[in-house]
C-alpha cells in the first residue's frame, strides 16, 4: 500500500516538473514579445538622442565589418572553385557568374551574415547587459527614473537592425569579386560572359530586394534574441555565461529555420 | 569629443560602404544597369519561331553585340512572333536586307540573335523592320527530320 502511494507521488511529481518546464517556456516567451513591444515603443525617445543609436551601430556594425567582408571575399572563391567544377562538367562555366550570385545574394549572404553577427555582435551585447543586470547597473538607472529598456536596449536594437541590411549587402558584394577572381583570373572564364550572364539572370526585385528583406528579418531575430536573453539573464556570472550561449545556440537556430520559412514565401511557386 | 567624432565618421563610412555595396549588386549583379543604359534606336523582326530567345538576350553582327532584344511579343493576326531589337546608336549603318537569324550560343547555350548584313546602300532606322529573318532552330525538329529523310532512305 504504502510502496503504491509512492510511485504515485513520484509520477506526479514527475508531472509537475515537466507543467513548470512548460510554464516556464511560456513566459519566457512572453517577457520575450513585451520586450520587443517596449523596444519599439521606446523608438520615439530614440530620436531625442541619435547619437546613442550611431554608438550601437558603431559596435555592431562598423566592429563586424571586417569578420563580415573577409568571410563573404572567402566564401565568394570557395563558390567559384566548387561551382567551377560541377559546371566545367555540363560544359557550361559561363554560367559560373549567376550560380555565384544567385546564391550569395539569396542565400549565403543574409544567412552566414547574421550567423556571423550573432557570434561576433550577438554574444557581446548579451554578455554586456547580463553583466549590467549582474552589477546591478540595470536597477541603478531606474532608481534615477531612467528607463533602462529605452535608454539601453532600444538602442542596441535599432543599431542591429541598420547594420544587418549593409553588412549582407556588404557580404554578398564582396563575395561576388571573390567569384570572380577564382572564376576569371584564376580559372580563365571570359571576363564579359562573367558579368553578362550574371546580370542576365539575377532580378534587381526578385533576388536582390528579396535578400535585403532576408537580412532585415534576421537583424531583427539576431539582437532581439541577444538583447531579451542579457536582460532575462540571471544575475550571477553563470546566469551570463548561460545566456551568451544560449544567444548564439538559439540566433542559429532561429536564422535557419526562418530562412527555411522565408525562402518558402519568397521564392516557392 | 574626439573619440565621438571619430565614431561618427566611421558610422557614416560604414554605412556609405553598405549603400555602395548595395548599389553594385543592383548595377553589376543584377540586370538594373543594362536596360535603360545607353543610347538606342529600334528595329523589329518577325519570326516563325523564336525558339527560347529572352528578353535581353544579346544581338550580335559578326559576333560583336551591337543591341539586346527589349521586348517578345504575339502577333494576334499572322500567328507571329514580334521581337523588338534596341541597337546601339553607334551601329546605325545596318542596311534593309540585312538577315536577323536566331543562333544557339553552344549546344545548351542561350540564344541569341546574329545579324548577317546585306549588300544594300539603304539602312535601317528607328522603327524599321528586318525584311528576311530566320527562325530558332528547334533540336527536336531537326531530329525527326533526320529519320524521316533516313527511313526513305532506307525504302529505296
Amino acid at each position: 500500500m504504502a510502496k503504491e502511494v509512492g510511485t504515485a507521488s513520484a509520477m506526479l511529481n514527475a508531472l509537475a516538473r515537466l507543467g513548470r518546464t512548460g510554464l516556464n517556456a511560456l513566459e519566457r516567451l512572453g517577457r520575450g514579445h513585451l520586450l520587443f513591444v517596449s523596444m519599439i515603443a521606446g523608438a520615439a525617445s530614440l530620436a531625442a538622442r541619435p547619437n546613442l543609436l550611431v554608438t550601437q551601430t558603431y559596435n555592431i556594425g562598423v566592429l563586424s565589418v571586417l569578420i563580415v567582408t573577409v568571410s563573404g571575399l572567402f566564401v565568394g572563391m570557395v563558390l567559384g572553385l566548387q561551382g567551377f567544377y560541377v559546371l566545367s562538367q555540363f560544359g557550361a562555366e559561363e554560367s559560373l557568374g549567376v550560380m555565384v550570385a544567385a546564391s550569395l545574394v539569396r542565400e549565403l549572404g543574409p544567412v552566414v551574415t547574421a550567423l556571423l553577427v550573432a557570434g561576433r555582435a550577438g554574444s557581446a551585447l548579451t554578455a554586456e547587459i547580463g553583466l549590467m543586470k549582474a552589477t546591478e547597473q540595470l536597477s541603478g538607472l531606474e532608481m534615477m527614473a531612467v528607463d533602462p529598456i529605452k535608454r539601453i536596449l532600444t538602442p542596441r536594437f535599432f543599431g542591429g537592425l541598420v547594420a544587418m541590411p549593409m553588412l549582407a549587402a556588404m557580404f554578398s558584394a564582396v563575395g561576388a569579386l571573390g567569384g570572380y577572381f577564382v572564376g576569371v583570373g584564376l580559372l580563365g572564364i571570359d571576363d564579359g560572359a562573367f558579368w553578362s550572364q550574371m546580370q542576365n539572370k539575377i532580378d534587381l526585385h526578385e533576388d536582390v530586394y528579396n535578400g535585403v528583406i532576408k537580412s532585415f528579418v534576421f537583424g531583427v531575430v539576431v539582437t532581439w534574441i541577444a538583447l531579451f536573453e542579457g536582460y532575462d539573464a540571471m544575475p550571477t556570472s553563470v546566469g551570463v555565461s548561460r545566456a551568451t550561449t544560449r544567444t548564439v545556440v538559439h540566433s542559429a537556430l532561429a536564422v535557419l529555420c526562418l530562412d527555411f520559412v522565408l525562402t518558402a514565401l519568397m521564392f516557392g511557386e | 569629443m574626439a573619440r565621438e567624432r571619430m565614431i561618427e565618421i566611421l558610422v557614416g563610412a560604414f554605412m556609405a560602404a553598405g549603400f555602395v555595396a548595395l548599389f553594385f549588386l543592383a548595377m553589376q549583379v543584377s540586370n538594373l544597369s543594362a536596360s535603360g543604359g545607353g543610347d538606342v534606336y529600334r528595329l523589329t523582326a518577325r519570326f516563325e519561331n523564336v525558339g527560347s530567345l529572352k528578353v535581353r538576350s544579346p544581338v550580335t553582327m559578326a559576333g560583336v553585340r551591337v543591341g539586346r532584344v527589349a521586348d517578345i511579343r504575339f502577333d494576334k493576326s499572322t500567328y507571329e512572333a514580334v521581337v523588338a531589337l534596341h541597337i546601339e546608336r553607334g551601329f546605325d549603318t545596318i542596311p534593309d536586307d540585312t538577315f536577323a537569324s536566331i543562333f544557339t550560343a553552344g549546344l545548351l547555350g542561350e540564344q541569341y540573335i546574329g545579324l548577317s548584313p546585306g549588300g544594300s546602300d539603304v539602312y535601317l532606322a528607328e522603327g524599321d523592320t528586318f525584311m528576311h529573318t530566320q527562325s530558332a532552330i528547334v533540336l527536336e525538329q531537326m531530329i525527326g527530320q533526320f529519320l524521316f529523310k533516313k527511313a526513305e532512305e532506307g525504302f529505296e
